[in-house]
């Protein structure tokens, strides 16, 4: 596969990979913190939060990468702190890129998780908590292994949008190759060069391959899974 | 090892005002439904938090709204067995039996053989849930419940959710565990088949009031109460031996007043039998009647009339040392000069019996 891509554009495959795998594997946490929140508790500010969630399902990628520079910029307030005190830098450089393909891809795996939640009979979690099993137990033992489809479907999805993502990593950390140019800002660098269509096309093969990959294996696991939970 | 249940609390349209006592065995909470069984239920379970409750169990305080006593659930050692079995989809029946089982580690469990042999789920341990029957279910969830080490067992209509043929598949399971296990149970429901079947002590409720508390076969037989019960349920409850089986398909039972003949009773000659005789199947007669279908004639003396607003009294007749009811018309009692002291004969056909209203009585401690 070395030998068929050329050195730029396996750079760049292999940065989209790392970018999104970083990405998904960061905000998958979060994300199901956050559906759970928005699935399970009603709380002053739950419509704000779940609106701010979706925000850059809906917003311009570009607004959403230009809003990045704006806040992770090193010399943006909140950059400059976190270059000072943790020494991460995210402007022009691939954690910013992953930091961009998180963030777009953090609605989808949310809304993923929240219906796994809100699918949960909480009839069960009752019933755990009369058999002696506390609050963060009954969540271990009952209702994650009971979203684990969920929670699959999500972080397959996520890690599809952040192999995608463009605008906002573009915006956020320009097209940098070797250090911010993952594989949908190659190709589109690769369409600006004359003779470069042939590239181009090896990286979109690459990309449907990819693609297609992850979502038979996410079928496939999360088909597992919901067998094991419905106990047939 | 006893409960004690005190709660009032205000919804809307209902005020409940509660307070009893469950000593060991079957406590029946008995009533219509939306007349507070299960949230009683409930609140000993720590779901759901009245106005003002204390509830305890033995020594042990699980809720007090006057010193703001409230044990999470998890704490409380309730087993509960739900209306709908509610098994662990993802686990199968040997781990959902362990699930309760694991976090009573540190305390004495019972033994898990005995328990699924009690059960008889033994040859289901490596089963998915999903494949099994509505009665295997709820014989998992009762014993998952057991195995979780409980001070105190609720079961909330366990039975309400299956057909007849699982319901007495159930029964006689419930019936040893009533006498195997000394924990006391509450046990809800609106089936008084059930409640004459399995339950030693009797809680009616009505629009959340107690209204009548105590021994079962002195609730059940207390013509007062069965206004309350629901007349077309009223019924009593006898305790008698089985003498000998026929080969007419009839068993023999002897009760104190006599022999009574009854559709077969599967126990063997000399086991103790418990018979719930439905007021309505129970007809009188000032004298010993002659040339009659019904097998069943017992001499026995009237004890009280209760009249209610309908065209029936229930009158309450001594017999031997049990007590039966009989539903008659008023025209009837009037017409036979049925009055407390007056002596008479309790009619009952064989067939009326119901095989669900036959059942095995509670054994005595320690037999």
């Amino acid at each position: 596969m070395t030998d068929w891509l050329g050195p730029q554009e396996w750079i760049a495959v292999a940065l989209s990979l790392k970018v999104s795998l970083w990405a998904t594997v960061l905000s998958l946490p979060l994300a199901v913190l956050t559906a759970w929140a928005l699935a399970r508790k009603r709380f002053p500010g739950r419509q704000l939060l779940n609106a701010l969630v979706h925000l850059p399902l809906i917003l311009p990628p570009v607004v959403t990468g230009y809003l990045l520079l704006l806040s992770f910029g090193r010399r943006a307030p909140l950059g400059r702190f976190l270059e000072d005190t943790f020494g991460l830098v995210f402007a022009f450089r691939w954690t910013g890129a992953a930091l961009a393909a998180a963030i777009m891809a953090f609605p989808l795996m949310v809304r993923a998780i929240r219906l796994a939640f809100e699918a949960v009979d909480p009839k069960l979690e009752q019933a755990a908590s009369t058999l002696g099993a506390s609050r963060p137990w009954v969540f271990a033992t009952v209702t994650l292994p009971l979203i684990a489809p969920g929670i699959i479907a999500g972080a397959v999805l996520g890690f599809a949008k952040a192999m995608g993502e463009f605008g906002a990593t573009i915006t956020f950390v320009a097209n940098i190759p070797g250090q911010t140019q993952t594989l949908p800002s190659a190709v589109y660098a690769f369409l600006q060069v004359p003779g470069g269509e042939n590239s181009a096309l090896r990286l979109v093969l690459v990309s449907v391959t990819i693609a297609i990959t992850a979502l038979l294996l996410s079928e496939l696991i999360a088909s597992r899974v919901a067998k094991r939970i419905r106990g047939s | 090892m006893r409960l004690s249940v005190a709660l009032s609390h205000r919804f809307d349209g209902l005020d409940l005002d509660i307070r009893f006592e469950a000593p060991a065995g079957v406590t029946a909470l008995f009533g219509p439904s939306g007349c507070g069984k299960t949230t009683v239920v409930q609140a000993v379970a720590g779901l759901l938090r009245t106005d003002s409750h204390h509830i305890q169990v033995g020594e042990r305080v699980l809720s007090d709204s006057a010193t703001r006593t409230w044990l999470p659930p998890h704490k409380r050692r309730v087993g509960y067995v739900f209306q709908q079995d509610r098994l662990f989809p993802h686990l199968n029946v040997r781990q959902n039996l362990g699930y309760g089982r694991w976090f009573a580690r540190n305390r004495a469990t019972s033994d898990f053989d005995q328990i699924t042999g009690l059960l008889g789920i033994d040859a289901l341990l490596n089963r998915r849930v999903a494949g099994l029957s509505g009665g295997e279910k709820q014989r998992i969830s009762i014993g998952r419940a057991l195995l979780a080490a409980p001070s105190i067992l609720l079961m909330d209509e366990p039975l309400a959710a299956l057909d007849e043929a699982r319901k007495s598949e159930i029964l006689p399971y419930l019936e040893r565990l009533r006498d195997e296990t000394n924990i006391p149970i509450l046990y809800v429901s609106h089936a008084m088949s059930e409640v004459a079947r399995l339950a030693t002590t009797v809680v009616a409720l009505n629009a959340g009031k107690v209204v009548r508390a105590g021994p079962a076969e002195e609730v059940l037989s207390d013509p007062a109460s069965a206004q309350a019960l629901g007349l077309r349920q009223a019924g009593s409850i006898l305790t008698g031996r089985l003498v000998a089986q026929h080969d007419d398909g009839l068993s023999e039972l002897a009760v104190s007043a006599g022999t009574l003949y009854l559709p077969r009773i599967h126990a063997a000659p000399g086991a103790r039998v418990r018979v719930r005789i439905e007021a309505q199947d129970v007809m009188l007669s000032r004298t010993r009647p002659e040339g009659l279908s019904a097998l069943n004639i017992l001499p026995a003396t009237v004890r009280a009339v209760h009249a209610g607003g309908g065209p029936g009294v229930i009158v309450q007749l001594s017999a031997g040392d049990d007590l039966i009811l009989a539903r008659i018309t008023k025209r009837s009692a009037a017409a036979l000069d049925i009055r407390p002291g007056a002596s008479c004969y309790g009619i009952v056909k064989s067939v009326s019996v119901a095989q669900s209203n036959i059942g095995a009585p509670r054994r005595p401690a320690g037999a």
